[in-house]
């Protein structure tokens, strides 16, 4: 990826990839089609939110189906609202008996709240979660399982809470978006552009990000946590914005999820999904934004297709695929494309190389 | 009074087995940095054993038979674990992670292959049916006996770490791996041996399991958090850690989950978890080394 090309290149490759997806891809496909890719491109802004916590960050979040099930959850609550319209129930709260709505849900009414709330609220639960964890020097492996614990819980508590959370089925039949009606295809389309846009906002954010002096001391803690605090800097607050914005970018995903996808769920949001986010990322190549967003493509594509034809041969793909990435090539699809063009076409580029790994998780003596 | 003492006994039960569970991987976590999430499918595959000798041999011994049968089969599955993959991987632990979740995923799928997607069913021998009644509480004599079954693996585990020469050694590697090697320990094959008895007590785990519910391809997956979690608060590589974190945290897990509901009682876990990690943020007990903290 663009390591040996020059900024004007690299912004006509970003405009060219971004015509390709707004003109030429819903002319090409079917709204069926078209839906699911628009499902995938969500996918991808979540995965460029991990790869900026795990690949430039060295923070493996698990929880990251937490996040998008927080944004997920406030746009279904508002477009379940709107659609019951204004004094009435959401049509499964009536089914388990609930009378008055709940407090929870008062908020959610208001576009502002809702939409913001999608992006804001997942960005505060991270700061905060970050904040305790990483003030304590708690990281690593450590921190792994403690966003995967939460992320447990999380689930655990909507499928519990049935009369708040509509329980195992989540919010199910989200037809209208602000007004316009899901089924036509016209809206169909302008929703598809909308998380074109929003994937490219993300991504040029991310770059930003790394690219500033920022994003050069997130990958010195990365690297080397206890040097950059010896330097002065504190990886505290580095971390915690990180994950944050990493965060953010799944509440954003997981509220553009939701009407593309008329449903949000528990089992959207739990540990399983979670982990698959890891891998998307990995397959794509951490550390390379491009590669994460290709990788989130890449492995969506072959699920639906796989899983359609050979349900049980999918399971053992997947796991197969973890294995032999993360064991056999731990900077993915964009590691290899360099490899390659290192080792045929340009022998003498020079582009620094992101570490992968180290000894940066753990205190143990290895 | 009655209900107290219903949740002290309930938390020290699914404590116990956490225990069983958390000792494998506290131990790998610890000495090798090695996240095994495969572990909870070790778990699995001993709970299918209990099953498949119960069809094998009838209900009354086969349980007594399962449990050293199901330490040699998960034991075996983690060695080859270990020789397969996990060597390469050592020192990258997020990697392990990952690498062993697509193994457990895989894992998973083949016992839903073999055995079947719905969950299959362990009948508890006769001799462990029924209850004790004290102070006006019933205590199933399944409980019972899975916590004395947890007492004599403890204790074994213990005896073999403080007075064998190869618990010796494994203690070794695991304070110091450097300089285990320098002294001439072959690290490799102590690692080895640490990966086949960490696994292998999860196969007694599973087979313990058969006797709380049915055992199903995702039987693992339902415990492997909360082990995890136990070895965050108990400290790496620690066996004392280990036991008192599975304890309490069994114990809160039953108490918060009586005085409020199932689902909300994992948050509550949590939280407390975090809020304890303000105070101790390496567990209740620390290796004293002289590394960066």
């Amino acid at each position: 990826m663009g390591g040996g090309l020059t900024p004007w290149k690299r912004r006509a490759i970003f405009l060219a990839v971004g015509f390709v997806f707004i003109v030429v891809a819903p002319a090409a496909l079917s709204t069926f089609r078209l839906a699911l890719l628009g499902k995938y491109l969500c996918f991808a802004i979540i995965a460029v939110g991990i790869d900026l916590a795990w690949g430039y960050g060295g923070m493996l979040t698990i929880g990251q189906g937490l996040f998008f099930g927080l944004g997920g959850y406030s746009m279904g609550m508002f477009l379940k609202l709107q659609e019951a319209g204004p004094g009435n129930l959401p049509d499964f709260m009536t089914w388990s008996g609930v009378e008055a709505l709940p407090a929870m849900w008062k908020p959610f009414s208001n576009p502002v709240v809702a939409l913001t709330g999608a992006v804001l609220i997942p960005m505060t639960v991270a700061a905060a979660l970050g904040a305790l964890i990483f003030r304590r020097r708690v990281r690593g492996a450590y921190f792994a399982i403690l966003t995967q614990a939460l992320t447990l819980a999380f689930a655990i508590l909507l499928v519990g809470q049935q009369g708040i959370t509509g329980g195992t089925n989540g919010l199910t039949n989200v037809t209208t978006f602000m007004g316009y009606d899901l089924n036509d295809p016209i809206n169909q389309r302008s929703l598809y552009v909308l998380i074109v846009l929003c994937l490219g906002a993300v991504y040029l954010l991310a770059r930003q990000v790394v690219e500033s002096r920022y994003g050069r001391v997130l990958m010195a803690v990365r690297d080397r946590e206890d040097r950059v605090r010896f330097l002065g800097y504190n990886p505290t607050t580095i971390k915690i914005i990180a994950f944050s914005i990493s965060a953010g970018m799944a509440g954003l995903a997981g509220a553009l999820f939701v009407p593309v996808v008329g449903i949000i769920s528990p089992a959207l949001v739990g540990i399983v999904p979670s982990i698959e986010m890891v891998i998307w990322v990995a397959l794509g190549g951490r550390g390379t934004l491009i590669g994460a967003v290709v990788g989130a493509l890449l492995v969506n594509y072959a699920k639906t297709t796989l899983s359609e034809a050979y349900p049980s041969g999918w399971l053992y793909f997947q796991g197969l695929l973890f294995v032999v990435v993360m064991a056999f090539a731990p900077k993915g699809v964009a590691g290899l494309w360099k490899m390659y063009n290192e080792r045929f076409r340009r022998p003498k580029s020079a582009a620094s190389e992101p570490v992968g790994h180290g000894a940066e998780a753990l205190d143990v003596p290895v | 009074m009655d209900a107290f003492l219903g949740q002290v006994f309930t938390g020290l039960s699914v404590g116990s087995v956490l225990i069983l569970i958390a000792l494998g991987l506290t131990f790998t976590f610890g000495q090798m940095g090695v996240i095994n999430m495969a572990h909870g499918e070790f778990i699995m595959a001993g709970a299918y054993t209990a099953y498949m000798l119960q069809d094998l041999m009838g209900g009354g011994v086969s349980l007594l038979v399962a449990l050293p049968v199901a330490f040699f089969i998960a034991g075996a599955m983690g060695l080859l674990l270990e020789l397969v993959l996990i060597r390469r991987l050592y020192g990258r632990p997020l990697d392990t992670l990952l690498v062993t979740w697509g193994v457990s995923l895989m894992l998973q799928q083949l016992a839903r292959d073999i055995f079947g997607a719905p969950n299959v069913q362990v009948r508890a021998p006769g001799w462990l049916g029924g209850s004790l009644h004290v102070a006006g509480a019933s205590f199933s004599i399944s409980r019972i006996f899975i916590m004395g079954l947890v007492v004599v693996c403890v204790v074994g585990i213990w005896l073999f770490l403080t007075k064998l020469p190869q618990g010796a050694r494994m203690r070794a590697v695991m304070q110091n791996r450097q300089l285990a090697s320098c002294s001439g320990l072959k690290t490799h094959s102590i690692d080895r041996l640490t990966f086949f008895i960490g696994s292998g007590l999860a196969g007694i785990a599973g087979v313990a399991l058969t006797l709380l519910g049915s055992t199903g391809p995702t039987l693992g997956t339902n415990y492997i958090v909360d082990a995890f979690l136990v070895v965050v608060v108990g400290g790496l590589g620690q066996l004392k850690g280990a036991v008192i974190a599975a304890i309490g945290l069994g114990l809160l897990n039953s108490f918060v989950e009586y005085g409020t509901s199932a689902s909300l009682a994992k948050v509550v876990v949590f939280v407390a978890i975090v809020g304890f990690l303000q105070v101790r943020p390496q567990g209740l007990f620390v290796l004293k080394s002289r590394g960066l903290a």
